[in-house]
């Protein structure tokens, strides 16, 4: 299969005041073309720093980015600011975790949704507003033509997030980052707005990278699953296999710790305890070893590598879940 | 009477809080009201930890507030340990507050930035006059160590220089210095990483135990619920649509809107996925709610009769009541 964003080595600092922050650590990631691919972590696990370095978006004196990313043959990490930019809507494109804040406030919603097809497609002033409502009405955006001539703060919070869908898939890119896209919403618009995401792939094509906290959210809606911890992907495998037969320790313990409709009510969760480390200084093993409960004295002194198994399921661990293969 | 039915009510003497037909509106322009709780009655019994839920702008976090006079309702009883509180006058009404405390989904932000944690935790102590420093320093270093923190290391630090969780767990700490028989929980695991979540809901839950309080827990987060809680209450658009023990609440749903919430929970685990119909739209406005049943212009089972009358909670099996005339069997 071939992949459409391969990102091979990456990590990112920060330089700041109490020295340099490694958010994204080594990454390595392939994104299939077709598939959707979760990143799931917890928060200052790396996940979004490593969507927004993928697409060039961290700019600046203090933010070094090293490593490679090639998207569908062009080799981003080569190109100037420009050249990364003409991709954006027809390439690649990203939506936010909090719609009010991505939107501007003072522009109505025609305006915003028309601006990337006017730019990208070149298309006249009045051909873009009718093209907005039809991606409004597309996105099951209720009575379309008045929604086109209102202000973001007239919206409720599952409208805007539909809002930014629209804009998202005006130009119809082939890779869509959707950065915790639901989370700020109640959980019924939760589940419309994952649905609407899943046809919308399916309809046009389009390949998906779902950043999330949420692994119940992971597991509805995407292909294969990357585990984030500490600016490193600890686990990455297709997510049937990953649910299944889990390598990771912290994948198990993240997926332990949450409470579940479907489980009894009462029962006491188990907890990770401790913290994740500090991103300035970085121990020398394993991140998450001082938080393990396989841990070993290896860990805490020998950086584990990527092993894969025949089958493709990547993990970073010494003492995998299930031992070696 | 207005308002969703008694049928659940067990007014018993063990009953610690009592609430019947609370009604809080809030006026936004000169004939626009939003009607946030509307005659909203149930009681809470010694040990429970009864769960409201249901999403944003259900009237949740308006209840919590109303019950603590924060501010006053509209009109309703509010009855604690046998008072009613909307009658109490405002320095009784201090008083009964020591033995009813909340905590706040932010918890940085519910912490005075300003003050040591030592200040925090001593100043409900000193304004209620709660023994000498000597007795009161040992108080707070006892609340400390029971809510997982070391007070050598902690005392002099302020809330800034702690995590979100760690927060959480001085907010908790100072909840239950003057000895609260009730805690009034609003989201306090909704701003916390998963990880962090478990710790506090564990926390939560022998903090019950240790010293033997009733809670009152809103959250939307359904699947937090089912770990916490005795008895769940869904809200929607000010009203109670179901009242029940989790277990059942939660595999029989016989509301509508019970089973849509539970529906639309994510369940991380891939050979689970349900896909049923989806709630489709959003909650009409509270200012202008839909007559009879609130929850008919969004409901799958929905008839006549449910614009024209108002559901009263009836019970449809053994401790599970419902507001619905045409409840799911």
């Amino acid at each position: 299969m071939s992949s459409l964003l391969s990102i091979k080595n990456m990590s990112v600092n920060f330089d700041t005041p109490r020295g340099s922050l490694e958010a994204v650590r080594g990454v390595d990631i392939e994104i299939p073309a077709g598939m959707s691919v979760g990143v799931v972590g917890e928060s200052g696990s790396g996940k979004t720093v490593m969507c927004r370095a993928a697409m060039g978006l961290l700019q600046g004196s203090t933010v070094n980015r090293t490593g490679t990313v090639i998207f569908d043959g062009h080799e981003l990490t080569a190109m100037s600011k420009e050249q990364v930019r003409e991709l954006f809507g027809s390439g690649m494109a990203m939506i936010f975790q909090d719609p009010l804040t991505a939107l501007n406030p003072v522009r109505r919603i025609g305006v915003q949704v028309a601006e990337g097809l006017r730019i990208r497609l070149g298309m006249s002033k009045s051909d873009a507003m009718v093209r907005s409502k039809e991606l409004l009405e597309l996105v099951r955006i209720p009575n379309a033509a008045a929604v086109l001539k209102s202000f973001p703060y007239q919206l409720s919070g599952g409208m805007r997030q539909r809002v930014m869908i629209a804009i998202a898939i005006a130009c119809n890119p082939k890779l869509l980052f959707a950065d915790e896209p639901t989370t700020a919403l109640d959980v019924t618009v939760q589940a419309q707005i994952l649905q609407l995401l899943r046809e919308l792939r399916e309809d046009l094509k389009m390949s998906m990278v779902l950043v999330t906290h949420d692994l119940g959210v992971v597991a509805g809606n995407t292909d294969y699953v990357a585990v984030m911890y500490a600016g490193e992907i600890v686990e990455y495998a297709p997510t049937t296999k990953l649910f299944a037969d889990m390598r990771m320790p912290y994948t198990e313990a993240l997926l332990d710790s949450i409470p579940r409709v479907d489980h009894k009510s009462g029962t006491r969760l188990s907890v990770i305890a401790g913290r994740l480390p500090d991103p300035t200084h970085r121990p020398a093993g394993c991140g998450f070893a001082p938080r393990c409960k396989y841990a070993q004295e290896k860990c805490t002194t020998d950086h584990p590598e990527l092993k894969a198994d025949p089958d493709g399921h990547i993990y970073r661990c010494w003492f995998p879940i299930g031992g070696a293969l | 009477m207005a308002g969703s039915g008694t049928a659940h009510m067990r007014n018993t003497v063990d009953s610690v809080l009592t609430v019947r037909d609370l009604t809080v509106e809030f006026r936004v322009a000169k004939d626009k009201i939003v009607k946030a709780v509307s005659g909203l009655s149930f009681d809470v019994v010694r040990g429970e930890t009864l769960a409201i839920v249901g999403e944003s702008g259900c009237g949740k976090t308006t209840l919590a507030r109303a019950i603590l006079q924060l501010p006053p309702p509209n009109s309703g009883e509010v009855v604690f340990d046998g008072t009613d509180l909307t009658l109490l006058p405002k320095e009784n009404l201090r008083s009964a507050r020591t033995s009813m405390q909340m905590i706040f989904q932010d918890p940085i932000s519910s912490l005075n930035p300003r003050m040591t944690v030592h200040q925090l935790l001593d100043e409900p102590l000193e304004i209620w006059d709660r023994g000498t420093r000597a007795e009161r320093d040992e108080r707070i270093n006892k609340l400390l160590f029971s809510v997982g923190l070391e007070p050598d290391l902690v005392l002099n630090r302020r809330s800034y220089e702690f995590s979100g969780g760690q927060c959480q767990r001085i907010s908790i700490a100072r909840a239950l210095a003057l000895d609260p028989r009730m805690l009034i929980c609003d989201e306090p695991v909704s701003a916390l990483d998963v990880s962090i979540q478990a710790q506090i809901l564990n926390l939560l839950l022998s903090m019950k135990e240790t010293f033997g309080l009733t809670m009152l827990f809103i959250s939307h987060d359904l699947a937090v619920v089912k770990a916490i809680s005795t008895r769940v209450m869904v809200m929607y658009l000010g009203k109670i649509c179901e009242v029940a023990p989790p277990d059942v609440l939660y595999s029989q749903p016989a509301h509508h809107y019970t089973r849509a919430l539970l529906n639309s929970v994510p369940i991380p685990d891939p050979t689970k996925q349900i896909r049923t119909e989806l709630l489709q739209g959003e909650p009409p406005s509270p200012m202008n709610p839909p007559s009879g049943c609130r929850f008919r212009t969004r409901c799958a089972g929905a008839s006549a009769l449910c614009s024209e009358q108002e559901p009263q909670l009836r019970e449809v099996s053994s401790g599970q009541f419902v507001a619905c005339h045409h409840p799911i069997v």
